[in-house]
């Protein structure tokens, strides 16, 4: 019954559904034909349920270690633990690509279930853009990936999966990112429904900016949990590495959040109509480009792409047609959209403008410098890297007007602002930057000179957040139980801007303290000895050997103590992993607050020494408490009544009326 | 398929190094901070985009042997970087040089950012003359007139 056959031939049977869904809504809504179009639901339902049924038949090969699947015998291994047999899946390029149609599928889904209330017409449309996408990621697979390849005769064990993918934090990272890159789909696809349509108004930007929100809140959490694995489990400290396949992930981020502001422009005021349109399909071509870059191997090398051109050329296909489609689409149509809300350069909007064009600037330095080399040396021949010193010159400067922008554009009135009467109301903001920079300067000895100018950033945009929400309850100015009343009718679209947006000055204030006040120290220890390090007293008590389910470590045992006080233990390792006999460096971590004690070790010596690099890395958890900050945000503002799908209507109004009295 | 512990230790020796091991640091302090600031700019070349300060492959650590070595001789920072781009590369700079090949790459940024503010800045100065010779926008009682006289 599991047969791995059984999860080809339904992807092939997912393949002809899609091909119906691509065709079959799409004339009935040119024809104004509603059985035609009314089909989109129930084809897009039945592709979900094969194309998971196929993703299902791959996990139990890979559960019961049926090693005649190539696939299978490439990626796993009996011994492997259950939770890595069931990462294993997509841990690898063939069965990465059927998530990612199993998510594309279960957002069609998504939209056939809970799209009652959508147009009809527009509903038929997008599903049939989801079919397209669909069409071409099976049709790569199956041409090109197919995971349930067979070997005969069966090995009779594995190859073991890459051991530095053995992790929690990497089981998890791919489906959420893959979450955040398909869910741009969605805008995607309600862009290119619209453009076809010709129709594009405040209920479209309404529609869109659920979708939107969910692929950032998953995006945001996929690189979040990435750079939090490179952290810990590559054992060089290091959180963030411009490697282009983390920018691969950036771009897509930077344009959906840009994307995520400009579609309040568009629902609140109808202006932006036609940019929001370019930022959706820009959104999406840039998570296509992540997803080309990460799987064709151009990364690698340039040469790695020439020498198995097939798969590399059929996604640069994918793209010229889906990119270069929807652009063409858009230039033809786009001039036919009617421009709404006119606007002050100083407003709400104005300052919405400025973001855009900080996050798309920012995502083009990104962009640029990722893809240049191989531009380069594809044209010219000539190598060149492009790291983090690139990045941190041209990505960071443009940081810094955005967040200082951040905290006014809330303030700032829709139409036209007051800049001044917006300053005055943020000198709480402006002092606690200036307290902050001062006291940092105090403490801190060494550290660059514009580290505490930093930190003052930060707590302006912290303070500034909530100030934001203080000035709308009118926190201290009306009695307190209006404020609660006030708080409890705030928009929860409000209160989740606030909360991102300190999420934003959280996260800059984690980079910061790690970056310009971590202190290290490398020591080649013989058992017996001790150090001193950022205030803690650290002993190696000796090294011992450990035996894991699939893997050896050499353990260096540490003894911690604070102050004189015995605080527990680090246990360090050098791994192997048996089935592949590859090395890795296993980091062990101790927390104090937000802080940590990070020790990676080095090679044993032959005198029974080992070398091991400490760090003391001030606030380094506020990285990744920032990047949580903002995704709650997103959450809070998901839950918005006027995003929820058939919310009752009344029951905001009784909202509206319990507020109106503290006006 | 147990194997003793020395045989462990001498397979893990067998495995790259860690980044930046004690013996290669040099004693004087100020030396060993410029060889780290360059080392944090320099490309180890066999790995995927890691400097050479991060990096436990033996290329690496060659490198990084090699740059305190020129700076103990008494060269610049600019000399030891020169010397390396001569020996192996302009590949090996994680910063590339501004130069003809690379002022696409450099610019790029700074353009998009000029030209979005200058494209924002006259649709601005057009949109404030459409403003004053817009007609003016109806009243909501007016509004409601028309659209009461459009009704079927």
């Amino acid at each position: 019954m599991m047969s791995p056959e059984v999860g080809h031939f339904a992807l092939v049977l997912a393949l002809a559904l899609a091909l119906v869904q691509s065709v079959v809504p799409i004339w009935g809504s040119r024809r104004g034909d509603t059985a035609l179009m009314a089909t989109a639901s129930p084809v897009a339902l039945g592709q979900f349920a094969f194309v998971t049924l196929s993703f299902v038949v791959l996990t139990y090969a890979y559960l019961v270690s049926d090693f005649s699947v190539e696939n299978v015998f490439q990626n796993s291994h009996s011994t492997k633990p259950l939770i890595y047999k069931i990462s294993g899946v997509w841990g690898n390029h063939e069965g990465s690509m059927v998530l990612w149609v199993v998510i594309l599928t279960l957002f069609s889904a998504l939209v056939a279930v809970f799209g009652r209330n959508l147009p009809l017409t527009l509903k038929a449309n997008v599903l049939a853009v989801q079919g397209w996408i669909t069409v071409a990621f099976l049709l790569f697979i199956l041409k090109t990936s197919n995971p349930f390849a067979r070997i005969i005769p069966a090995p009779m064990e594995g190859r073991d999966l890459n051991p530095l993918l053995q992790d929690v934090g990497l089981a998890i990272h791919p489906p959420l990112l893959y979450i955040g890159y398909v869910g741009f789909s969605m805008s995607f696809a309600f862009a290119v429904a619209a453009l076809i349509d010709g129709k594009l108004d405040a209920a479209w930007a309404r529609w869109v900016r659920p979708w939107t929100l969910v692929a950032w809140i998953f995006l945001t959490a996929g690189i979040s949990m990435g750079s939090y694995w490179a952290y810990y489990e590559l054992g060089w400290g290091g959180w963030w590495f411009w490697d282009p396949v983390e920018n691969a992930s950036l771009m897509p981020w930077l344009a959906g959040t840009a994307l995520l502001h400009s579609a309040i422009v568009m629902e609140k005021r109808e202006a932006l109509k036609v940019w929001t349109v370019l930022l959706a399909i820009l959104t999406f071509s840039l998570s296509l480009l992540g997803t080309f870059l990460v799987r064709s191997g151009v990364l690698t090398s340039v040469h790695a792409f020439a020498v198995d051109p097939e798969r590399g050329v059929f996604i640069l296909a994918i793209l010229v047609v889906f990119i270069g489609g929807s652009l063409a689409l858009y230039a033809w149509r786009a001039p036919t959209l009617k421009q709404g809300g006119l606007f002050a350069p100083v407003s709400r909007e104005g300052a919405l403008v400025l973001n855009n064009l900080f996050l798309t600037a920012s995502c083009a330095a990104v962009f640029v410098g990722t893809l240049y080399p191989l531009a380069l040396e594809t044209l010219t021949g000539a190598k060149i890297s492009v790291g983090p010193p690139f990045f941190n010159w041209t990505f960071g400067p443009l940081m810094v007007p955005l967040m200082l922008a951040m905290v006014f554009g809330p303030f700032l009135a829709w139409k036209r602002g007051d800049l001044a009467a917006v300053a005055q109301r943020l000198t709480l903001a402006f002092a606690a930057a200036i307290l902050a920079t001062l006291v940092t300067y105090a403490v801190t000895t060494g550290g660059p000179v514009l580290a505490p100018l930093f930190v003052g950033l930060a707590f302006y945009v912290i303070v500034g957040a909530i100030l934001d929400v203080a000035e709308r309850i009118q926190l201290f100015r009306a009695p307190a139980a209006t404020s609660l009343a006030r708080a409890r009718g705030l928009p929860r679209a409000a209160w989740g801007a606030a909360v991102a947006h300190a999420g934003v000055g959280v996260m800059l204030l984690g980079i910061v303290g790690e970056t310009a006040y971590k202190q290290e120290t490398i020591v080649q220890m013989r058992p017996g000895e001790s150090i001193a390090v950022a205030g803690y007293d650290i002993t190696l008590q000796g090294l011992v050997p450990v035996e894991g389910p699939n893997y050896r470590d050499l353990v260096a045992r540490l003894t911690v103590r604070e102050g004189g006080v015995d605080a527990g233990m680090l246990e360090p390792a050098k791994r192997v992993y048996t089935a592949r006999a590859m090395p890795t460096t296993e980091a062990a971590l101790k927390t104090r607050g937000v802080s940590q004690l990070y020790v990676s070790p080095g090679d044993p010596g032959t005198d029974g020494s080992i070398a091991l690099r400490f760090f003391y890395k001030p606030m380094v958890l506020l990285i990744w408490i920032g990047t949580l900050v903002m995704m709650f945000g997103g959450l809070l503002s998901l839950s918005d009544r006027r995003l929820r799908v058939g919310a009752p209507k009344p029951s905001a109004r009784r909202v509206a009326a319990t507020v109106q009295p503290a006006e | 398929m147990r194997l003793p512990v020395l045989a462990l230790a001498v397979l893990m020796t067998a495995t790259p190094a860690l980044a930046v091991l004690p013996g290669e640091r040099l004693s004087d302090p100020r030396l060993e901070e410029r060889a780290r600031a360059l080392s944090k700019d320099l490309r180890c070349m066999v790995c995927q985009n890691q400097a050479i300060d991060d990096s436990d492959a033996p290329l690496a650590r060659d490198l990084r042997v090699l740059v305190r070595e020129r700076l103990t001789a008494g060269d610049s920072d600019r000399q030891v970087i020169d010397f390396l781009v001569a020996r192996y590369g302009e590949f090996v700079l994680l910063r590339p040089r501004f130069g003809w090949h690379t002022a696409v790459l450099w610019i790029a940024p700074l353009v998009f950012l000029v030209a979005g503010i200058a494209y924002l800045f006259v649709l601005v100065r057009r949109r404030r003359v459409a403003v004053v010779t817009a007609p003016l926008p109806l009243t909501d009682e007016e509004k409601a007139r028309l659209e009461a006289a459009l009704k079927p």
